[in-house]
């Protein structure tokens, strides 16, 4: 399904910060992605199940929650953080600051239910 | 046990400076007045600290002293072609002051967190300018409040009832003597208790701001909708801009970020200019980081511009998108960086993380960080406004002193001190060599 | 350290040395009887004249709005550039230089103190950490309190004394130096969009007009007894016809003020006397002004003298600023702050073609040539809002030469040519005038009693410029003079040499002046009930985070005053 990703900070993401980059509460609130309920029947995929997000670099698995704020049908939410960052285009088109609202996705359910969203650590080490 | 009062929050731009915070034995163990965001960051400042300085070696971190550590950064930055600053958005007026004469004498590159928050605003204030004003000025006066693409509910949570539409002032005494409008691709919590509600697709906030500015010359939109919203609607806003007697717009990133950019704030500009024509109208940005802002106004003052500086030809030089720091690692240009309380690995695209990690890198912060598990030298600082004083400046310009009310963990030493400690090594590493 | 400076042609008009050649011993940076000196380093300043350190009683150089000025105008700092060395941080800007450039810029020009006029009491923190950064110089700022919330109230009940109360603690808080008006009341209005015309026109909803508040802080300035009178940029500037508004603001204090004795500053009066109806018919009202100061000596004034530059223009008059910004089509700064003040900034080129910029141009200097005390006068720019600071030679020159003037005259607008009275002129000013007007007027109507003059006891801030009147025609050698008074063979501060042939040395920093004056404990105690009571309604901020403390001041200079008759 192709989408528009808008990315922004969300309270639990902020209270996260303050826990540290490492803790629970920020690894919860953050490799989350908030979906339209008719958006998450098209895709068959419930809360609390993993999605993949990909853009022309590359993809992040998250998982989807319920959207509290009402994304439209077409976006999708993700805050703002290192999962999501890793798909974001460099460019600034000369202002410095990258684009990270109004991006084309391809949001898929995550093959593998298995798989697991990494921890901070590993995503880095990952590289 | 002491009771500190009218303490000053130094978590975002709002700078509440009414916090209560009660100091045990240097501990913070209890915080009135504070928001979510607040209680969070005071009770839990010592969680996840660093407390001792640390060198990379043979691939892991080791326990330094400070002055070996602070030897090494020198090292690796007088060292350097072309180091990159980065961070200044949460630490103090005179802390940045000292990071500016840094960048000078090393020749790099220096740039703060608007770069990748409000540089668009910046960017469009140097075309046309922007009216602005004061918080209090809102709150005495304002009777219409306008949140564009921000959601001061989950980022600047006493935004509302300290400086809009739950603040009593002069002239508005309760929430009835307000209307609330909000702009956003999404129902926001924001958006819920506001009076108007106007939903835009994404990427499109440029034409709706297009199409009121039409409305208020009362030109004929030959179209249903602009942006996703019925005309009548844009018509029925343009009306309610007109006819108040005092206007404030707010807005966030959902416009600097969004398609358009800087563009995007030249159109909410021209707008609130051609507003004042009829009424009194004003906009502020919804600035992030508590210090922001004076991260901008200390480098306007040193360098005359408010961020993304280069002083690689001894001078400094502004070229947003090219010596911004998201830039400038994109490219791969920089050979080393400094970080100061900020995250950018957490935070920056990754080929920009990429490039930070293949070169030498210091990192002064009061907390583990993403960046920080990766750096060459780590430096642990005191949370200014917490454990050291120092000045804030808040979203609308106004200046706030932050005080230091808890100990910092034992030998860990504010910003201020540890770059003057920097400073003062490449110095003398200069001289000698 | 001691420093003794041999055979320079002396000007220091306060002591009345009028280009003799003396001797001036320094000593712990102040003047001495040459005796004191034991083991002086000797400054041979033969063929130069010798000055005390300039004085700038009114320059828009730090804080909130100068800032924003720096923001707005990344083009401006293209204009001048200069790598940094040793020592010295780089050179950035022209018309709003960094504080670095800007301390460094006055110290080549032999200036040595310098007056930030208007300050945002909310946002002087601001101020002092720029000044606090400003290298070289002493320095001072003057908050601006025309519309201020408390000052409103108190003297819309007559409350003089509340007044005064309450300023002496605004002035302690935010560590300004003398009290300062712009358009008194306007700020106010703008708050809600609106401007006042004249002096009688009320505030809305604070039922006082602009008279009654310029009354009211007379009054408080003089029971406060403040080292400088009340500072003022009166109602209407920049409209023609204005110079009538100017006439009653002097007249509305005439019958409070004593003999002799100045009481009212005006300050950069040329934006402030225009006669005729509309930019069409702009005409001079200098003569007018000229001569009721000529015959009244309560009110003296800074010239506020236009340059054909492309300069910045900022004040806290916002409802002007926005006047301008309609009028240029230019982009344009708005910051107006909570029951204070307000403030714009808007860029400005004045162009000698331009029949309205060439008669800004002209009343400025017919203003100058026509008072004929020149210690009611002082030379300004109202920096950057004539021009900047670093183009005041030029002034100088047209002031000393009236070849100098005749040929700026030959390349101004035609129109403006035929009815400016520049040409019919002729009084040139000696570089004795000259002192006056650039040093000893300024520091005797700011209370400076250390600077503008060097007599023992003085502070040790002495210029030196190529300058010889006996052998140079200062008339004819206009273009030599400039440059002379441009680059100063060396600028003494304190006693240090700070800056030799028009280059800083280094980055040394001065004081900063502050009035802290002392009230009977009664009335301090009613403030404070009135600040508990009221403050947190007003403002945005608590009470306790208001006031600067004096720490926060890099070097601060207090100076203490008992108010009498509070």
């Amino acid at each position: 399904m192709k989408a528009i990703l808008v990315t922004g900070r969300t309270l639990g993401q902020g209270l996260g910060l303050e826990m540290g980059k490492f803790s629970d509460i920020y690894y919860r609130n953050v490799a989350t992605c908030e979906m339209n309920r008719v958006d998450m029947e098209r895709l068959g995929v419930k809360e609390g199940e993993l999605i993949r997000v990909s853009s022309g670099l590359g993809s992040a698995v998250l998982r989807v929650v319920k959207s509290f704020e009402e994304v439209p049908s077409g976006i999708i939410f993700v805050p703002y953080g290192p999962w999501i960052n890793r798909i974001m285009r460099p460019e600034t088109h000369g202002t410095g600051m990258p684009s990270f609202k109004g991006i084309e996705v391809e949001v898929e359910v995550e093959a593998s239910r298995l798989s697991e969203i990494p921890k901070i650590d590993e995503l880095l080490s990952r590289g | 046990m002491e009771t500190f009062t009218g303490v000053t929050c130094p978590f975002c731009g709002c700078l509440c400076d009414d916090i209560e915070v009660t100091v045990e034995k240097g501990n913070i163990v209890k915080v009135k007045n504070g928001c979510a965001y607040s209680l969070t960051k005071y009770l839990n400042c010592n969680r996840d600290r660093i407390t001792t300085p640390l060198i990379r070696e043979n691939d892991k971190q080791v326990v330094v002293e400070l002055p070996a550590a602070i030897e090494r950064a020198a090292k690796i930055l007088s060292d350097a072609e072309y180091p990159v600053l980065y961070g200044w958005s949460s630490t103090s007026a005179e802390a940045i002051g000292l990071g500016i004469e840094l960048a000078e004498e090393v020749g790099g590159a220096i740039d703060n967190t608007t770069s990748v928050c409000h540089g668009p605003t910046t960017e469009a204030l140097q075309e046309l300018g922007l009216p602005g004003c004061t918080l209090g000025q809102v709150k005495n006066r304002a009777d219409l409040i306008i949140y564009w693409g921000s959601n001061p509910l989950q980022s600047h949570l006493r935004h509302m009832s300290r400086y809009t539409i739950g603040a009593e002032g002069r002239w508005r005494k309760s929430r009835d003597d307000r209307t609330l409008v909000v702009v956003d691709v999404r129902r926001t919590y924001t958006a819920r208790v506001a009076d108007y509600f106007i939903q835009v697709e994404p990427n499109r906030d440029y034409e709706l701001i297009t199409a009121l500015r039409m409305a208020l010359r009362h030109e004929e939109i030959e179209q249903e909708r602009v942006a996703g919203v019925p005309v009548e609607d844009i018509e029925e806003l343009a009306d309610l801009m007109m006819s108040c007697e005092f206007g404030a717009l707010f807005y966030g990133l959902g416009l600097t970020m969004s398609s358009g950019k800087n563009r995007n704030i030249d159109a909410a500009i021209s707008l609130v200019r051609d507003l004042n024509r009829w009424t009194k109208f004003v906009m502020i940005p919804m600035r992030g980081h508590f210090n922001v802002n004076g991260a901008n106004i200390v480098f306007l003052w040193h360098t005359g511009y408010p961020f993304a500086i280069d002083f690689s030809h001894g001078y400094p030089i502004y070229a947003p998108g090219a010596t911004s720091a998201v830039d400038i690692l994109s490219r791969g240009e920089s050979d080393a960086a400094l970080i100061i309380s900020s995250d950018p690995a957490a935070n920056f695209p990754r080929r920009a993380v990429e490039n930070l990690f293949k070169n030498p890198l210091i990192v002064i912060d009061p907390h583990r960080t993403v960046t920080s598990m990766r750096a060459d030298v780590v430096i642990p600082s005191a949370f200014v406004g917490i454990e050291c004083e120092g000045t804030a400046y808040r979203m609308d310009g106004v200046p706030i002193k932050m005080r230091g009310i808890a100990e910092p963990p034992k030998g860990v030493l504010p910003d201020e001190e540890i770059l003057k400690g920097i400073l003062t090594e490449i110095r003398r590493l200069k001289r000698g060599g | 350290m001691e420093l003794l400076i041999t055979n320079a042609i002396v000007y220091d008009p306060a002591n009345g040395i009028d280009g003799e050649k003396i001797d001036i011993a320094v000593k712990d940076g102040r003047i001495v009887e040459t005796s004191e000196l034991k083991d002086a380093k000797v400054l041979d300043a033969s063929g130069l004249v010798a000055m005390p350190g300039g004085v700038d009683i009114h320059a828009h150089i730090a804080g909130p709005k100068v800032n924003k000025g720096r923001l707005l105008r990344p083009e401006d700092h293209l204009r001048m550039i200069n790598r940094r060395r040793e020592g010295l941080r780089p050179i950035v800007g022209y018309t709003i230089p960094t504080t670095f450039t800007t301390g460094y810029w006055y110290a080549s020009m032999g200036y040595t103190t310098v007056m930030e006029p208007a300050t945002p009491p909310l946002e002087t923190r601001h101020t002092h950490e720029e000044l606090n950064d400003t290298p070289i110089i002493d320095k001072a700022c003057f908050p601006v309190v025309d519309s201020n919330w408390f000052v409103l109230e108190y003297l819309k009940e007559g409350d003089i004394q509340g007044c005064s109360a309450y300023l002496a603690w605004l002035l302690r808080s935010v560590k300004g130096y003398a009290l300062k008006l712009v358009s008194p009341g306007s700020e106010e209005a703008w708050g809600w969009g609106e401007g006042l015309k004249g002096i009688d026109d009320p505030v809305p909803y604070f039922d006082i007009t602009p008279r009654e508040i310029i009354r009211g802080l007379h009054a408080v300035n003089k029971l406060l007894k403040l080292p400088s009178p009340i500072h003022i940029h009166c109602n209407d500037l920049g409209s023609p016809g204005n110079y009538r508004v100017t006439l009653d603001t002097m007249r509305c204090v005439e019958d409070l003020s004593e003999r002799d004795r100045p009481s009212l500053h005006i300050v950069h009066i040329q934006f402030n006397a225009y006669a005729g109806s509309g930019w069409g018919d702009l005409s001079s009202g200098a003569s007018e002004l000229a001569k009721y100061m000529n015959s009244h000596s309560h009110v003296t004034a800074d010239l506020g003298q236009v340059l054909f530059e492309d300069t910045t223009t900022m004040t806290a008059d916002g409802p002007w600023q926005y006047v301008l910004h309609r009028l240029s089509g230019n982009k344009w700064v708005n910051h107006d702050v909570e029951a204070e003040t307000g403030g714009g900034i808007v860029p400005y080129e004045y162009r000698r073609r331009n029949y309205v910029n060439a008669i800004q141009w002209s009343i400025g200097l017919e203003f100058a040539l026509m008072v004929k005390d020149p210690w009611k006068l002082c030379l300004t720019t109202d920096h950057p809002n004539g021009g900047p600071f670093i183009e005041y030679p030029r002034i100088m020159t047209w002031l000393l030469s009236s070849k100098a003037r005749e040929a700026a005259l030959a390349r101004i607008n035609r129109r403006a040519r035929r009815k400016s009275s520049l040409g019919s002129i002729d009084r040139e000013y000696s570089l004795y005038e000259l002192a006056i007007v650039t040093r000893a007027a300024p520091a005797r109507i700011l209370g400076l009693e250390g600077k503008g003059h060097l007599g023992i006891g003085a502070d040790a801030d002495v210029s030196l410029y190529k300058l010889n009147p006996y052998i140079m025609d200062l008339s004819k050698d206009y273009k030599r003079v400039r440059e002379a008074l441009r680059r100063a063979a060396y600028t003494i501060k304190g006693g240090e040499i700070v800056a030799i042939d028009g280059e800083a040395l280094n980055t040394t920093y001065g004081k900063t002046y502050w009035v802290d004056v002392e009230v009977p404990e009664r009335e301090e105690e009613r403030v404070k009930r009135d600040l508990n009571e009221k403050f947190e309604r007003y403002y945005s901020v608590k009470l306790e985070n208001y006031p600067i403390e004096e720490r926060d001041l890099r070097f601060p200079s207090p100076l203490h005053i008992r108010g009498e008759g509070i």
